[in-house]
């Protein structure tokens, strides 16, 4: 286990706001092929970690190193560009944009020519937009978004909403997947769905996943590791079975019991 | 796109063709002068809409590129044996005194130039959001009015520049805009169209998916400033004069009008609001003329009447139809059956619902 080169690691990340510590000294480790989760009563700095790691915020102190390159400071495209990508807690889909349209900007960031070729419809764009559109059918299909592909985001009821913006995520073909409550809204059925979904998709693109939950059913069941965060504390880690038994989790979760 | 709909669009740009042919022909110099304006227009407000619509950048610097490319127009193709006319409180400089460019490549140049510009500008200015970035570009635009006020060796200053050749007739005009329509909606298609449009719907979103949120804003407002430019060069060539006082703030806002009353991110919004608005404004010039019945002189009627109507057009717009014409839609062929068909006198079977 030690000698594994880990893709993601933060070494004492921290982030304040003014005078708000959001996440203080978090220390993680995901190693390749993982499935690993981040979790906490609200408002623990969940989302804050996962903007620190994607450079929507830069960490007033710490680094971010990501496949043995330290990415501190990098802006979101750049990083996205390296091997990350995201959803969000609350949807970001370009809403008025169809579902083919959201998928095919996830692709732009691959593309090699410039504005002018493509404008002009050189050859070298046309055989690039037509690879860019065979890739993106495939994952349309994949994902059962074919018969809503010509429609705008915003009209897409709200599990395929979430379910085109993990689509859209692996268009940009990343090695990291980071998912922010991708089962928020859900009832245990679909839960147990996106479960399958999550472990599913892992395994035929490959990839590491790093999410943040409190559908514990769907945590516990499908993590390998969990870290517990608590007012930017790092209070545990762990496997499923020493998170469910460590006293200062039962004591954080029991302390907001009533927001759950 | 379907044979058929290759087809009409086919028969349309022919039946527009002949359209010029005819206007070019058998039109009197006042109709032919509007609808020349109203292409010019069209390429302004549509360079505009790519920025403001497509981007989703609240950009109010448009005359100041529009007159980047007029004065490259005014003072290059204006005949080197005329110049010690046009300029005679103060001569040109004489490192451009005698360079004399055709048309084209003048037009071209300014376009070139306000590109260039756009660039310099972009670099500090699109870093600011919305209202900060408004107030920015509309500041530039005054700023390149008063360099041009005051840069007399090179601009005659207030005096402007007389006696611009009359080359852009009307298939100048109305072929570059057609050029101009083309690109736009080429390039609004292409992959770089969609990352402009995820910058619009959502930049945090855009960011994450890997797109380079500056590079690209500079991209749609060097483009968009390239256009503004040509159109300027048509206008100056178009009016045979230019004057600093040409592009005023309120020329921006005419801009404006027409792509939120066409449809912020629709091409042909914005073609067929370019337009109404201009024809419109030209029909509507009696406004500012001092109006009476008998011997009563109906009050509201001096200069200036008919831009407050306009301007109480923009807000009825913003405040009940704030999509315009097309919202992001663009007219197609189906469209245009659908509606078609409401019309025709075809009744389906089975009568009407009483
Ligand atoms: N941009 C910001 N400016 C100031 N404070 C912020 C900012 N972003 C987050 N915070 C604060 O940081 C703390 C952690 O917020 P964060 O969104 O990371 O929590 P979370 O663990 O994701 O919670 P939830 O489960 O509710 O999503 C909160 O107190 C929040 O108010
Ligand atoms: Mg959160």
């Amino acid at each position: 286990m030690s000698n594994v080169v880990p893709i993601l690691k933060t070494q004492g990340i921290t982030m304040r706001f003014g005078g708000i510590t959001a996440v203080n000294n978090l220390s993680i480790e995901v190693n390749p092929g993982e499935i690993v989760a981040l979790i906490g009563p609200n408002g623990a700095g969940k989302t804050t970690a996962f903007n620190m790691i994607t450079g929507v915020y830069t960490p007033t102190e710490g680094r971010i190193i990501y496949c043995g390159k330290d990415i501190t400071g990098m802006k979101p495209d750049q990083i996205t560009k390296n091997g990350i990508a995201r959803t969000f807690q609350n949807i970001r889909l370009f809403k008025k944009l169809s579902v083919l349209e959201n998928i095919l900007i996830a692709r732009h960031l691959r593309l090699k020519s410039d504005f002018l070729s493509a404008t002009l419809r050189l050859p070298q764009y046309r055989m690039e937009e037509k690879q860019m559109r065979e890739k993106v059918d495939v994952l349309i299909n994949e994902f059962g978004l074919s018969k809503y592909q010509h429609e705008v985001a915003s009209s897409l009821p709200y599990g395929v909403q979430r379910r085109l913006e993990i689509a859209r995520a692996l268009a940009t073909e990343p090695s990291l997947l980071l998912l922010d409550e991708p089962a928020a809204g859900m009832n245990p059925k679909e839960t147990e769905e996106l479960t399958h979904f999550i472990r599913d998709i892992k395994e035929r693109y490959n990839l590491t996943v790093f999410l943040i939950e409190h559908h514990m059913e769907l945590v516990m069941e499908i993590s390998e590791r969990i870290y517990v965060l608590d007012f930017g504390e790092t209070i545990a880690k762990g496997t499923a079975n020493e998170i469910q038994n460590n006293p200062k989790v039962i004591e954080a979760y029991l302390g907001v019991e009533e927001d759950a | 796109m379907k044979k058929q709909d290759k087809i009409l669009t086919i028969i349309l740009i022919a039946g527009l063709f002949v359209f010029i042919l005819s206007a070019d022909l058998f039109f009197d110099s006042y109709i032919k002068r509007v609808l020349n304006l109203c292409a010019i227009y069209t390429i302004l407000a549509l360079s505009m809409n790519l920025i403001n619509g497509f981007t989703g950048l609240f950009s109010l610097g448009h005359a100041g590129f529009m007159a980047i490319g007029a004065y490259v127009v005014g003072i290059f193709t204006v005949p080197v044996e005329m110049r010690s006319m046009v300029f005679y409180l103060k001569p040109m400089h004489p490192l451009i005194a005698n360079i004399e460019l055709p048309f084209f490549a003048a037009l071209i140049l300014g376009g070139l130039l306000a590109a260039l510009v756009a660039f310099l500008i972009g670099a500090p200015v699109l870093r600011l959001r919305d209202d900060y970035l408004a107030i920015a570009t509309l500041g530039f635009s005054e700023i390149i009015r008063i360099i041009i006020t005051n840069a007399q060796s090179i601009t005659n200053g207030s005096l402007g520049i007389k006696n611009i050749p009359p080359t852009a007739n009307i298939w100048w005009i109305f072929g570059t805009a057609f050029v101009t329509i083309v690109f736009i909606i080429l390039l609004i298609s292409s992959s770089y169209g969609r990352a402009f449009k995820a910058i619009r719907e959502d930049e945090i979103a855009a960011e994450a998916m890997g797109i380079n949120l500056f590079n690209h804003k500079v991209l749609s407002f060097i483009i968009g400033a390239f256009f503004a430019g040509i159109g300027g060069g048509l206008y100056g060539a178009l009016l045979g004069t230019v004057d600093p006082k040409n592009f005023l703030f309120v020329l921006t806002y005419n801009f404006l009008l027409i792509i939120v009353l066409g449809g912020m991110g629709s091409v042909s919004g914005t073609i067929i609001s370019a337009f109404i608005v201009t024809a419109g404004q030209e029909w509507l010039r009696f406004l500012d003329e001092p109006l009476s019945i008998g011997s009563f002189d109906i009050p509201l009627f001096r200069p200036g009447f008919r831009m407050v109507v306009f301007s109480i057009l923009l807000m009825l717009i913003v405040l009940f139809y704030r999509n315009g014409l097309m919202g992001t839609k663009e007219l197609n062929w189906d469209m245009l059956k659908r509606i078609g068909s409401k019309f025709s006198f075809k009744r389906p079977k089975g009568g009407e619902a009483k």
